[in-house]
């Protein structure tokens, strides 16, 4: 589904990330660990298509295609989903109005006509449920206003929306109390199907508890330094970064 | 030419200027057919269904091309319930006595240079009288189009409003593109009595230049109501999306006790637009109110002023004023500014002004982006989202028709 080779990218000429290979097949639960300021969100933005990162080498290819060569729009028409780690208000918009554009968007890309105006308050209806969204929130402004974990929760709630390939989650567990991460992650879940794949950034071992990952990758100074199984967020939990950091930077000595 | 507003204006010879130009078929308008192709596309694209609308949206439109009223529909349908809506040109032939008694009366020929130009020069309009205690029965408007080239357009509007009648009012402004600048320079007079109301609705898309600056409408326009008549009302709603610049003031005298004005306004400028605008609330009678919200659009390097005064004069008793001025910028050269006046002479008053000033950011459109939104839509959902508090005061069928223009007047403002 995503295959990403060798990427390297830069913010206002500063290298960030620094040679970045990874491959999602369809399917597939990733989760990306590592600590703060390692490029984790970074990697997210290149995906989404985020202009003010500057690719400067390296390939991304989803489902065959050049990614790195769709507007960001049609990255999210062709399923791709970031969720964000800092949610964006967007004073004025409803959300109704807002889900409205962006799904008859999904829909005419498919050459889908747009839906009735009764059946997109259902399909509303139907997906708040699903995530256990407060009905209140869905009437209110993009984003405004929301507490934290409400924006999270939203995110969720438009990923439910689009049904995306291939979602990406950016610490969507962060700031969430204990019931709030458990409804996130059901939602996450239950929108799961076969073919579907996520990629899930996070610190926190407890998300994977509920989100079984396949793999589990530590992006460190903007490379990917150690991929392993579940256990590798246990291990982290428990002992930080610290001997992994250690590992990688004797190995930049020898 | 005053000089107190924020605006640079290119010296304009006055010489120059075709004063009276009449569109060249001017033969008789019976069948909607014979209008000027030009005009009708016009309509068509500001979705004025003139063809259609005998059936169907039942607005009521007065045609004004150049210095001519072309066209005025429904006018025998009106006249049964007693309401005159015609040219101003028919109107000064069939109905001196009151066209007499009310021109002038709230825009005096002397108020300012632009106001006594046009009192010197004008040729035709629209007039519209709404007898006692009737409630119009549809949506009237009239439609300006300037056609000619190195023509001015100086039309006048005079709408009476008699005690406990209502009306509701539409106009809207196109031209097409010319290089060289045309001068707009037209007078509204509203008279409200005893209990009137009078909604009085703009959508402005005269020709506003392209994207360096070039060419298009001076629009220096006076408007002015005049609450006379105790509880009346006027309420101004505009939508400024054209002119290169713009420089009005849709103002109300609250003379009648208990009377109520409004001004809502969404001011777009990009590219090199300039707008100073804006609204006078004159408190004279006792426990009068009025509201302003005025949204302010930059973009490009468009600049864009609110100016507005609020005047409690000494006997205007308990009353109140409520000010909304929001500015909303996108991109990096443009400019918003406020100048609100606030001259209050009676201690009981109660003026409250609130303003604030938001920028889309790239956050915003990339979040739109992120899920499907294209940045031009985001724009104009964005956009159509700030100034909804105005665009709902519209009537319906000109709601829909003012948020397609808001987001093709800010085609290609970012990204
Ligand atoms: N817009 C930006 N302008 C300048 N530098 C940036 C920008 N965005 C990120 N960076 C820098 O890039 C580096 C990686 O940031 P990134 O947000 O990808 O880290 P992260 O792994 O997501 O961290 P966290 O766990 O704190 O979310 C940091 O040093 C950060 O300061
Ligand atoms: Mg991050």
């Amino acid at each position: 589904m995503l295959i990403i080779k060798n990427l390297k990218a830069e913010i206002d000429g500063k290298a960030i990330l620094k040679g970045i290979s990874l491959e999602v097949k369809a399917g597939e639960i990733h989760a990306i660990m590592g600590p703060n300021g390692s490029g984790k969100s970074t990697l997210a933005a290149v995906l989404a298509g985020r202009e003010f990162v500057n690719v400067t080498e390296g390939s991304v290819t989803y489902f065959g295609k050049n990614l790195l060569e769709m507007p960001a729009e049609e990255r999210s028409k062709e399923g791709i989903f970031l969720g964000f780690q800092y949610p964006i208000e967007i004073p004025g918009v409803s959300m109704v109005n807002f889900m409205k554009t962006a799904v008859n968007e999904h829909r005419k890309y498919k050459g889908l006509e747009p839906l009735s105006a009764s059946d997109f308050l259902k399909l509303m209806r139907e997906k708040k449920e699903l995530v256990e969204i407060d009905s209140k929130l869905a009437n209110r402004s993009v984003n405004e206003g929301f507490s934290g974990g409400e924006k999270k929760k939203n995110e969720i709630f438009q990923m439910a929306m689009l049904e995306p390939k291939l979602a990406i989650l950016d610490e969507t567990d962060s700031g969430l109390d204990i019931d709030a991460l458990r409804i996130v992650a059901n939602g996450v879940n239950k929108l799961k199907r076969p073919d579907t794949s996520a990629i899930v950034i996070t610190h926190y071992q407890r998300l994977l508890d509920y989100i079984i990952p396949d793999v589990v990758h530590v992006l460190y100074d903007g490379r990917i330094v150690k991929t392993s199984g579940r256990e590798l967020a246990l291990e982290i939990e428990e002992k930080g970064y610290d001997w992994i950091k250690k590992e990688v930077d004797k190995k930049d000595l020898s | 030419m005053p000089a107190w507003a924020n605006l640079k204006i290119p010296a304009i010879d006055y010489q120059d200027i075709i004063f009276y130009a009449a569109p060249k078929q001017k033969a008789s308008y019976d069948n909607i057919d014979d209008i000027d192709p030009e005009l009708k596309k016009t309509f068509d694209k500001l979705g004025i269904p003139l063809e259609e609308q005998k059936h169907l949206s039942g607005v009521a439109v007065d045609a004004v091309m150049d210095s001519v009223s072309v066209k005025t529909t429904f006018r025998e349908t009106l006249a049964e319930s007693g309401i005159i809506f015609c040219s101003f040109s028919d109107a000064v032939k069939e109905y001196p006595d009151l066209v007499r008694r009310y021109m002038g009366t709230v825009v005096p020929y002397t108020d300012n240079f632009f106001a006594s130009l046009n009192s010197a020069v004008f040729s035709d309009g629209s007039f519209c009288y709404i007898p006692k205690g009737v409630r119009c029965p549809m949506e009237l408007s009239t439609y300006f189009r300037i056609n000619s080239a190195n023509t001015g357009q100086f039309e006048r509007t005079l709408l009476v409003a008699d005690e406990e009648a209502y009306v509701s009012y539409l106009e809207g402004c196109t031209a097409p593109m010319r290089d060289e600048n045309q001068l707009h320079a037209a007078i509204v007079e509203i008279i409200a009595e005893n209990n009137a109301e009078v909604k009085y609705s703009t959508v402005q898309n005269w020709y506003p230049g392209d994207k360096d600056g070039k060419g298009g409408i001076f629009n220096f326009v006076t408007k002015r109501g005049l609450c006379r008549g105790e509880n009346s009302k006027i309420s101004w709603t505009q939508i400024e999306t054209g002119s290169a610049i713009t420089w009005k003031y849709p103002s109300c005298i609250l003379r009648g006790d208990n009377s109520t004005g409004e001004f809502y306004s969404v001011a777009v400028t990009n590219h090199y637009q300039q707008a100073d605008t804006g609204t006078k609330m004159i408190h004279i009678g006792k426990n009068t109110k009025s509201t302003i919200v005025s949204k302010g659009i930059s973009a490009g390097h468009g600049q864009n002023s609110y100016r507005g005064l609020v005047k409690v004069l000494k006997n205007a008793t308990g009353a109140r004023n409520f000010s909304q001025c929001d500015s909303l910028l996108l991109g990096n050269q443009c400019g918003a500014h406020t100048f609100p006046y606030i001259e209050v002479d009676n201690q009981t008053a109660i003026v409250e002004h609130e303003a604030t000033t938001s920028k889309i950011g790239e956050d915003q459109i990339f979040y739109c982006n992120q899920r499907g939104i294209s940045t031009q839509d985001a724009i104009g959902l964005i956009v159509n989202g700030y100034a909804r508090e105005v665009i709902n005061k519209l009537p319906m069928e000109f709601a829909v028709e003012a948020q397609k223009l808001l987001q093709i007047s800010l085609e290609g403002s970012v990204g």
